[in-house]
């Protein structure tokens, strides 16, 4: 591998995307991306008296099942990178405890998905690993109790509120294949505007996407429309706008394609979701699910994955503390 | 049959519409400002209780019944009612006791109900 500028790295054996897996909850499976999720569950309890006992499931399931669907022998796999929004990552570990692979609990908020691929990347690449997992899930019921109001109180949500998606995604990298390949990575700088509002975080979060986006054409010489998509996290309906609105200032025009998972994994007008999805899952499984499907197919060659993460704790915003916000990219191509 | 016929349908209308108001207020604070719901809780119940004190919620319960006491500004105002009748009958001591012992009946009934609700269902996600 060759570090690109200050940011980027370029892999000289691409990483081959072998498999993913993807479960989500009963709202993403009324959702536009509905068909490409392996499964959804209808009880977002899934059979679990606690939803941290459910998130640690969702997990649990689409790990297993991303290695079943790979055929790869689980003792073969040499690291897996995993986690999620809630305390100390409870829900990757408790979910994972019986996986008995080699274990990098991590956590970039919602960018975590996508921080596991690039760490996962370098492993392979440094020819310490031949295959590697990562995966990410999160809960909304479990994080609005974490970060906002616990159910019960029965909250309003305000209108830039976004919808923390209810599911897991997984991923399986290998050394040798034949693609989807990752081909660079461009790790994000921590980038704080100042957002104070934790019903905010698509605002919050597009500076830093614009930060990695930018840094991105920098390093590697690229321009936006060397992408047939370019994809972030969890902005959501707001945050959507504002980094088309910031790119385009910078001179970078984004919007013919450029989406956000957030926005594409709920029905704005039929599902009352607000300013779109959120959480580590969004990210996760819309990746897992609909694009790996769309580069499988070739309906996507070269896409640009830029999850972003906002890196907060309730007491943080409780004590008033402003949003500072993270975003990683990986460049996938066919 | 007397029940229905002793309705004051005038009154109904009247609950309605300024229960009604009240919520807009708070529906507005939660879209246009960065208030938490926690926040506008609190903002209700002093409003409640300073328009109580200075005796004009009063008047807004003689205009519209339930429509202004049930809304948390009643509770409000309700602190506040039950706060300056004991400080005239029992003297300052009642500023401390007053309150709370005329919206006992309130706090009690949130407690054991929400009690009750807590062992007999679920938190689960909004349905559409």
């Amino acid at each position: 591998m060759q570090k690109l500028g200050k940011q980027t790295i370029k892999f000289d054996n691409p990483i081959t995307i072998t498999e993913t897996c993807s479960i989500v909850g009963p709202k993403e499976g009324e959702g536009p991306l509905s068909k490409y999720f392996d499964k959804y569950v209808e009880d977002e309890f899934w059979e679990e008296k606690t939803w941290e006992k459910a998130e640690s499931k969702f997990i649990k399931e689409t790990v297993n099942s991303c290695i079943t669907k790979s055929g790869i022998p689980s003792n073969t796999i040499d690291y897996c990178f995993a986690g999620d929004l809630l305390n100390q990552c409870i829900s990757s570990s408790f979910g994972l405890r019986e996986l008995a692979i080699p274990f990098y609990g991590i956590f970039g908020a919602c960018s975590t998905f996508v921080e596991g691929m690039q760490l996962a990347s370098v492993f392979i690449d440094g020819n310490a690993a031949n295959h590697a997992l990562c995966a990410a899930s999160s809960h909304f019921c479990s994080a609005e109790k974490q970060f906002r109001f616990p159910l019960e109180l029965g909250n309003q949500r305000p209108p830039s509120a976004q919808w923390t998606v209810t599911g897991s995604g997984a991923a399986l990298l290998s050394k040798n294949g034949k693609g989807p390949f990752i081909t660079t990575i461009t790790t994000g700088k921590i980038v704080d505007m100042g957002i104070k509002d934790a019903n905010s975080m698509g605002a919050a979060m597009a500076p830093a996407a614009l930060d990695t986006l930018i840094t991105h054409f920098k390093d590697t010489g690229r321009n936006p429309s060397y992408y047939d998509a370019i994809l972030t996290g969890d902005l959501g309906h707001i945050g959507k706008e504002i980094l088309t609105e910031l790119a385009e200032t910078k001179g970078y025009n984004i919007k013919n394609n450029y989406n956000d998972c957030g926005v594409l994994i709920f029905d704005k007008n039929e599902q009352d979701v607000h300013s779109g999805g959120s959480g580590c899952g969004c990210c996760a499984t819309v990746f897992s699910g609909y694009v790996f499907n769309m580069l499988k197919q070739k309906k996507y060659k070269k896409i640009l994955l830029i999850a972003t993460g906002a890196l907060t704790n309730s007491t943080t915003s409780q004590q008033g503390e402003s949003i500072p916000g993270i975003a990683h990219a990986v460049s996938i191509e066919v | 049959m007397d029940f229905f016929n002793n309705i004051d349908w005038s009154m109904l209308i009247k609950a309605f519409v300024v229960g009604g108001l009240i919520c807009v207020i708070g529906q507005i604070l939660i879209d246009k400002t960065k208030l938490t719901p926690a926040r506008i809780l609190v903002i209700f119940v002093t409003s409640g209780a300073i328009l109580g004190g200075l005796g004009i919620y009063q008047k807004l319960i003689n205009f519209a019944g339930a429509g202004a006491s049930v809304p948390l500004t009643g509770f409000g105002n309700l602190l506040a009612k039950g706060a300056i009748e004991k400080v005239k009958s029992d003297g300052l001591i009642g500023a401390f006791t007053g309150g709370i012992s005329a919206a006992s009946a309130g706090i009690t009934a949130a407690i054991v109900f929400g009690y009750i609700a807590s062992l007999i269902s679920k938190p689960k996600i909004k349905k559409q």
